[in-house]
């Protein structure tokens, strides 16, 4: 466990106010939880306050309490608990290079090693002289198939490097320190984390993305309605004697058909159990929904299927409220 | 024989399609979701305990199980689905990909699972830096509400209401009672259980917590059917799982396989190899850095499954493949794992809080060879302290890495010591290529 405090009081703030903007957010985060929960925005309203001064000062802290209805101690607590606040001034860009073992084994000393030399001594509030980076180390960021990596902080938002080297850290520090912007992402040109020198296509498949797989399903497996439909064919060749409805339907369905044949025994077993409890609640279900009984049979190609309403068109906001 | 496409779950994990509503829609997601639901809930549950899926967070429950858990009427308390997507076990990054390339998997999964277990709301607690990921999850949200897929009277039948809410760079919030109390405002401290989530959990309410991963493929196990799941992998160990290779091969990847897949095909199909070639391999931690490593003899032929994995003293985990070649400096290696521990142990319960920067500490004299050779038995002794005397598994799991280093490497610990008493050099990397 790390033992973390807060900054010392000279450095300290008089006080703290949101922003026009940071209340809007707030705003968005508190309709998240019961009215008698509100601590449990906590977290999230420390973020904001930090994304918006850069740092999470003591009378944040007293001004969250007082938001999220909890004792000053309490939010004292959760700020120096968590690893991701800073409890300190930071350097504009705050570079935080995952040393963990995975990072630690595709080079991750050799991109700290960038960072001493151009940024210093690390801990994030041992800032460059220009006042622009600080650096530190942390642990694991999740990022382990794209390592080394790095996560820098700015007023931007946090952004992932991956795939890095010394030199590609140094590019990007050259060009953040001359104000450019720096794509998120792999330097290498890798999209995320998709392998590059497989022996084997992987996601290649076109019958994946032509849109078949939206076509509505006959019928579920191991449902009445698959039990009837199996019931219905041909009790010989399973080959022939399959509905050409099923063939030619998606491949969701495909796979769940062309493996039942194999066991043929064994998924009419299934279907047996499958049946035998849900049955009651399959009618329930339908009658509560429709307010009329209708055959199960009949449900699927009576319901106009969910997957052939046209999307919504309308864009989703690029970013949420933060 | 290897996974083919057509029966990958994820078909997007790469990013390389449209991540939006319109594009996941087309991929199949959103399929039939009514209607399963129509199915009832002992239909889901029964689909799920069927397929055999176990929970893809590393301890690898049963997932059906774990939702028949939940109490058959809800009572005065609502019902809460918690879902965990604080991936931070190191060599893990597979919930990253699904949350911002294949996000519709996860907000259908999180409908249908809710239902199965009468959850009118869910969170979805993901980690602090994942933020450009909770942003396309949130984005993806807001679609799923405004086509009416979730929410109040919404296409699919079951009101329903789904919420991020974000941690703050803690290790421990991984462990389902610590997310919890994260989840209410405080301290990721885990709770003493009994009583378990599905007794009093969040806010006090019968809650169940599960995977990323475990969620997302829900609702395709019940479009395909449990027999089509069941086909992959050995009994007991069913289904296709999201592997995540890192270290020392030759292209890291994420890639999902049938489980059961001999370890080194997954690597030398997918990950180009070991760097130098499998001769250069030492040894590999199988399931993120919390299980004990295995020696090459071992990974030539071990199969990555629950039940194998655990028959050669290791796991599976969240099937976080780290690789180490012969360069590597293993004890190095898990000295830097050791540390992780003691930077995420939450400071609840001693021997953890102690144990893992006393550990800690010796590893690192033992990686210089500043040691008795009679301290690692003390190291091993202390471990086995540390085990098992915890309120969470984060003890176990900062142990089990030392013991895996002391079972396989022993010899190597004590000729560094051998050799730094010599005054010869600590260690010798062997070239990588």
């Amino acid at each position: 466990m790390s033992v973390r405090r807060l900054a010392a009081a000279e450095v300290q703030p008089e006080s703290f106010t949101f922003s026009k903007e940071s209340e809007k957010k707030i705003a968005f985060w508190m309709n998240k939880y019961p009215e008698d929960r509100k601590a449990s925005a906590v977290i999230p309203l420390l973020w904001l306050a930090q994304k918006q001064e850069g740092w999470v000062s003591e009378p944040a802290l007293r001004e969250i309490a007082a938001r999220c209805e909890m004792p000053y101690i309490r939010v004292y607590e959760v700020a120096t608990f968590y690893t991701m606040f800073n409890l300190e001034p930071v350097g504009q860009h705050l570079i935080q290079v995952c040393g963990t073992t995975p990072c630690w084994l595709r080079g991750a000393d050799d991109l700290k090693a960038v960072c001493e030399k151009r940024i210093g001594k690390k801990g994030r509030g041992s800032v460059s002289a220009d006042g622009k980076f600080s650096w530190e180390e942390v642990e694991c960021l999740g990022a382990c198939s794209n390592a080394p990596m790095v996560q820098i902080a700015n007023k931007d938002g946090d952004f992932y490097y991956e795939d890095l080297t010394a030199e590609a850290l140094e590019r990007i520090l050259d060009d953040l320190a001359a104000g450019k912007p720096v794509e998120m992402g792999p330097v290498t040109g890798r999209k995320c984390s998709e392998p590059t020198e497989a022996d084997v296509a992987v996601l290649a498949a076109a019958e994946l993305y032509d849109g078949s797989r939206a076509r509505p399903l006959p019928y579920l497996p191991n449902t009445p309605e698959a039990k009837a439909a199996e019931q219905s064919e041909d009790p010989a060749p399973v080959k022939k004697g399959r509905p050409a409805r099923k063939a030619a339907d998606a491949d969701e369905a495909g796979g769940a058909v062309k493996s039942a044949p194999r066991k043929a025994a064994k998924a009419a077993d299934a279907a047996k159990i499958g049946t035998s409890g849900p049955k009651k609640v399959t009618a329930k279900a339908v009658e509560k929904k429709t307010g009329a009984k209708k055959a199960p049979a009949a449900k699927t190609a009576a319901k106009k299927p969910v997957a052939k309403k046209p999307a919504a068109k309308k864009p989703a906001p690029k970013k949420d409220a933060e | 024989m290897l996974l083919h496409d057509k029966d990958r779950i994820f078909t997007n994990l790469y990013g390389r399609h449209d991540w939006r509503l319109e594009g996941a829609k087309k991929r199949g997601c959103w399929n039939g979701t009514a209607e399963i639901l129509q199915q009832g809930r002992d239909w889901i549950i029964d689909e799920m305990k069927g397929s055999g899926l176990r929970g893809r967070g590393g301890a690898g429950f049963p997932t059906g199980l774990k939702w028949s858990f939940m109490p058959k009427e809800v009572g005065a308390r609502p019902h809460y689905l918690v879902v965990n997507a604080d991936e931070s076990e190191p060599g893990t990054c597979k919930d990253r990909e699904i949350m911002r390339n294949d996000p519709h998997h996860l907000i259908e999964g999180c409908l249908v699972a809710s239902f199965a277990m009468q959850a009118h709301a869910c969170y979805i607690y993901i980690r602090g830096e994942y933020v450009h990921e909770r942003e396309r999850l949130e984005a993806a949200i807001a679609e799923a509400y405004e086509a009416k897929l979730i929410g109040k009277d919404n296409v699919n039948g079951w009101d329903f209401d789904l919420y991020i809410h974000h941690g703050a760079g803690a290790y421990i919030c991984g462990e389902e009672t610590a997310l919890l109390e994260s989840l209410e405002g405080k301290k990721g401290q885990p709770r003493m259980k009994p009583p378990f989530p599905a007794g009093a959990g969040l806010y006090g309410c019968p809650t169940t917590v599960n995977n990323v991963e475990s969620i997302a493929v829900a609702p395709t196990i019940l479009r395909r059917g449990k027999e089509w799941f069941l086909q992959f992998g050995r009994p007991n160990n069913s289904g296709t799982k999201i592997f995540s290779i890192s270290g020392h091969v030759n292209a890291p990847c994420n890639v999902e396989e049938a489980m059961s897949i001999p370890l080194k095909k997954l690597i030398e199909t997918y990950a180009g190899g070991v760097r130098g070639g499998w001769d250069n391999l030492k040894a590999v931690i199988p399931g993120g850095s919390s299980v004990p490593l295995i020696p090459k003899d071992i990974c030539d032929d071990v199969l990555m499954d629950f039940d194998a994995l655990r028959d050669v003293k290791s796991g599976l985990g969240t099937a976080a493949v780290i690789v180490m070649d012969n360069s590597t400096d293993v004890v190095k290696a898990i000295a830097r794992i050791s540390y992780f521990y003691k930077h995420e142990s939450c400071g609840q319960c001693t021997p953890c809080r102690e144990g893992t920067g006393w550990m800690w500490r010796v590893l690192e004299r033992m990686a210089r060879g500043e040691a008795e050779i009679g301290e690692i038995d003390d190291l091993l002794d202390v471990a086995g302290q540390v085990e098992g005397h915890t309120i969470c598994a984060l003890g176990d799991a900062a142990a089990w890495p030392v013991q895996g280093l002391i079972r396989h490497f022993r010899h190597e610990i004590e000729d560094r010591i051998n050799n730094y008493r010599a005054g010869k050099p600590v260690f010798v990397p062997v070239a990588a290529e």
